[in-house]
């Protein structure tokens, strides 16, 4: 219950974003990244801020929980803010003391990086990690993957690991807690002492942690064998994929952000980038 | 003496966070020395957040734990001093073995201790003397063990540190009837001989209603009733009421004053309900 | 139980024998000094389709060894298993016609944790019949279905991690239904619950056998899920030592005693009474109905005895 982790963040939903097919969901994200790398001005930069303004409210998404995703960022934030701030040099001066010397350029840098990154964050998650659910994103990467398959790539043993894998995060998490809360009951400490000392008192955890990995492990492959799995060959799907209006609407959204971005780029030039 | 009192001990999980929930609610209570106490509650009733309160694997909120009369928290950094006071056996412990042998693995609380070599071992072998490990088992690796044996190493592993007072989440659980007498059994030992303050989490209300001194019945993160076994057994309709069950021998009991043999409510086990009903009966005949 | 589901069961219980274990052994290899260790000896008993078995024992009687013989995970070293009619063990066996015992015969273990594959609960209960490679039609309704029968259509939708050990395995167990399967061995499956969870299971699980037929194997050490049962084999060392209705294996107190088992309380009480002297049956699982025997009995002694 405590034990939540910002991976696989799935939000229950029903919206536009819910709904679209996870293997061009897959495909979009990767066409966004690729249009916010393409912005360079405020201008470009300020029509993909509209973009995911226009995200969060159609994936019906609290702003609360958005922001807090992007928490484990701030530092990464800040920090990328100060450099740009403090080091790039350009010709209008807006503080000039002592060694610190701060210019227009530089500031407006470090807000359009600032933006970039938050951006790309919070926009990959709520197009993907918020509205599909991890099994429906693997799901999408096997199909989107099969073709593979044909020169002999274990697309579908791949995929399963994945699943698994999504499945057994939360429950060995809470496994990890419960097994150094036990360690600390026997005066096990994990964070005084040198960095040699450190790491083996990992140990009490590990041990115990691998072998409960293990065997679950074994349990789980006996479970599945007794569900008649063997293997991808002959294997259904319940939820067959199927592309939608909706895939093609969003797509079309997206060839107009992008052609938006390069032209604003083109048309309204000034405080760009400098990277 | 090793007396733990909860002064007002409220604990809030995801503060702020939709899900906030409130597992402990203004709780005061004392386990006193030389008793073994049970606490009873359904699953979410606060029981296991109230369980590691006592050592200081949780901090409260607000409200303080004291240990004979001292708050745990008074200095912070000393908690791992409070811990080895304090023992406190998790559910399923078996699973946080870890050494090459089951003599190492119950070494390692007393190792943490700071403990010197030759009284390490003296623990480790009285240890292992409560919880029924034969000598040979010790140099094996707990790996090797059985699943009974398994259970009785880790408990050996926090007996070991010698703690006041010694806390145990359901220490019977998944056991067959055998185990669990077992277990349970060694743990009553361990109390009468050492004195410690015993406390025991349980599901099982025929377990407790054997084993315990005192019981006390959490719900909704409150304490709502305490007493000795007889005590709380009797009161079956509120224990109901908080959706726990109360051992069947209470519910053959209140049958028999329906049905116009009334050996008392305060009927908890079976020879004891047996022993009412036909010592009584003889002195009838008689 | 009325007479009404009796009826019912014994008309199929002349329909067929769903499974049939004939002198079952099976040894552990044990390492290069040991000796390989005797987990079952000598086991036979057969099951009829319909019926509610439970077999009880305490850890290491043999009893998880031979649930994994009859969901054949492990292959018996001497006998025979048959799964409706089928010999599992003759030695020309195919990984299909395992595979083929299996769709008949399913089963639902211990640990709720470590038998679900997906995150989300219908998808988990779709894996089976994924499996065997229906049309996602039929997977929906199957799974539409079993969610209903154990009553988690509300949970469809929900991280199968979030939820409580009963409904993790009301989970399970609409997995193992999904593949519409006349038999369903439960290994333990409520050992690991608080009595809430046990309860919830032991509910699902008559209703199973009650309502759609499902033939029920349940493993157990908990004596009172035992008196659900039509029948009770109880093992010890390795073999079958009892075997009857509930009531009568019950009503014999001390053996089960002797094999490191518990008797329901009534009945421990009952056979205190008997002890004293009075003429009471045993086999009475109900608080209610054991105070109306004790009172019948001191009543009616004391009052016999007075005249004498």
């Amino acid at each position: 219950m405590k034990a939540d982790i910002a991976f696989g963040q799935y939000y229950e939903g029903n919206s536009f974003l819910h709904r679209l097919d996870p293997r061009w969901k897959i495909l979009f994200v990767i066409f966004y990244i690729v249009i916010i790398f393409l912005a360079k001005n405020i201008f470009s930069f300020a029509l993909l801020i509209l973009s995911a303004i226009f995200l969060t409210l159609i994936s019906r998404i609290p702003l609360r929980t958005i922001l807090r995703g992007l928490r484990p960022l701030v530092f990464i934030i800040f920090f990328t803010a100060i450099i740009n701030i403090f080091w790039l040099k350009g010709d209008t001066v807006l503080v000039d003391w002592w060694i610190i010397h701060i210019y227009l350029e530089g500031l407006i840098n470090a807000l359009l990086i600032v933006v970039r990154v938050v951006i790309l964050v919070a926009g990959t998650s709520i197009l993907l990690t918020y509205t599909t659910t991890p099994i429906a994103l693997t799901d999408g990467l096997e199909r989107l993957l099969s073709p593979l398959a044909k020169i002999h790539l274990p697309v579908h043993e791949f995929s399963m690991m994945m699943t698994i894998a999504l499945r057994f995060i939360p429950t060995l998490v809470e496994e990890t807690e419960k097994i150094m809360n036990a360690q600390k009951a026997r005066g096990a400490d994990f964070s005084t002492g040198s960095l040699v000392r450190r790491a083996k008192a990992l140990i009490p955890i590990l041990i115990p942690l691998f072998i409960s990995a293990f065997r679950r492990a074994e349990e789980l492959a006996t479970a599945m064998e007794c569900r008649c799995y063997t293997g991808g060959k002959g294997r259904t799907r319940m939820n067959i994929l199927h592309s939608s209006w909706r895939d093609v609407a969003a797509l079309l959204a997206l060839c107009a952000l992008c052609a938006g971005v390069v032209l604003l780029n083109i048309f309204a030039p000034g405080y760009a980038l400098a990277l | 003496m090793a007396e733990i009192t909860l002064e007002n001990v409220t604990y809030v999980y995801g503060k702020g966070a939709p899900y906030e929930m409130r597992a402990l609610d203004d709780v005061s209570l004392t386990f006193r020395a030389g008793e073994i106490t049970g606490l009873i509650g359904h699953t979410g009733s606060g029981k296991s957040t109230l369980v590691q309160m006592l050592n200081g694997l949780l901090k409260p909120d607000s409200g303080r734990v004291l240990l004979d009369g001292k708050d745990i928290w008074e200095d912070p950094k000393q908690i791992q001093q409070i811990r080895f006071q304090v023992g406190l056996v998790m559910q399923y412990p078996e699973y946080q073995l870890f050494d090459e042998t089951v003599e190492a693995d119950i070494a390692f609380g007393p190792k943490n201790m700071g403990m010197d070599p030759e009284k390490i071992r003296e623990a480790v072998k009285r240890a292992a003397q409560f919880t029924g490990l034969r000598p040979e088992l010790l140099k094996k690796s707990p790996f090797d063990l059985s699943g009974g044996q398994k259970r009785r190493a880790a408990l050996a592993g926090v007996m070991a540190m010698e703690p006041a007072v010694l806390v145990l989440d359901e220490p019977a659980a998944g056991l067959d009837p055998g185990g669990r007498r077992e277990i349970l059994g060694r743990i009553r030992e361990y109390q009468q001989k050492s004195g410690a303050n015993v406390i025991i989490v349980s599901h099982s209300m025929e377990d407790m209603a054997l084993y315990c001194d005192r019981v006390l019945v959490m719900e909704n993160g409150r304490l709502v009733m305490s007493g000795t076994p007889a005590q709380v057994f009797s009161r079956a309709e509120e224990l109901i009421a908080v959706g726990l069950d109360v051992p069947q021998i209470t519910r053959v009991a209140r049958a028999l004053r329906d049905a116009g043999v009334d050996i008392g409510l305060d009927i908890y086990t079976v020879k004891f309900a047996a022993h009412r009903l036909l010592s009584g009966r003889e002195a009838h005949e008689g | 139980m009325d007479t009404g589901n009796n009826t019912a069961k014994e008309s199929e219980k002349q329909m067929s024998t769903i499974m049939k274990a004939e002198h079952i052994s099976y040894s552990y290899p044990g390492d290069e000094e040991d000796r390989p260790v005797e987990a079952l000896r000598d086991v036979s008993f057969s099951v009829e389709e319909g019926e509610f078995v439970a077999i009880l024992g305490h850890n290491g009687c043999g009893k998880s060894t031979l649930a994994k013989i009859l969901c054949m995970i492990l292959q018996p070293g001497e006998g025979k298993l048959y799964i409706d009619g089928e010999d599992m063990t003759r030695d020309d066996i195919t990984e299909e016609d395992i595979n083929k015992g299996r769709r008949k015969v399913g089963m639902v273990f211990q640990n709720p944790d470590n038998q679900l594959v997906a995150t989300i609960v219908e998808e988990d209960v779709a894996f089976g019949p994924e499996n065997l490679g229906l049309a996602p039609e039929k997977i929906r309704r199957r799974v539409d279905w079993a969610l209903e029968t154990v009553g988690m259509t509300k949970y469809a939708r929900h991280a199968t991690h979030r939820l409580s050990g009963g409904q993790k395995q009301r989970v399970a167990i609409a997995g193992a239904i999904a593949m519409r399967r006349k038999c369903i061995i439960f290994d333990e499956s409520t050992a690991m619950l608080d009595p809430h969870g046990r309860k919830e299971v032991m509910d699902t699980i008559s209703r199973l056998n009650r309502e759609e037929g499902i033939t029920v194997i349940h493993i157990t050490h908990y004596m009172n899920e035992a008196t659900m049962a039509d029948r009770v084999l109880v093992m010890q060392g390795g073999g079958i030592i009892m075997e009857g209705k509930p009531t009568e294996v019950f009503s014999r107190a001390q053996e089960l005693w002797d094999a490191g088992l518990d008797v329901p309380q009534t009945t421990e009480l009952l056979w205190y009474v008997r002890q004293a002297g009075y003429d009471v049956a045993l086999d009475i699982f109900d608080p209610a109905a054991c105070a109306a025997e004790i009172a019948r009995v001191l009543k009616g002694t004391a009052h016999g005895r007075d005249n004498t």
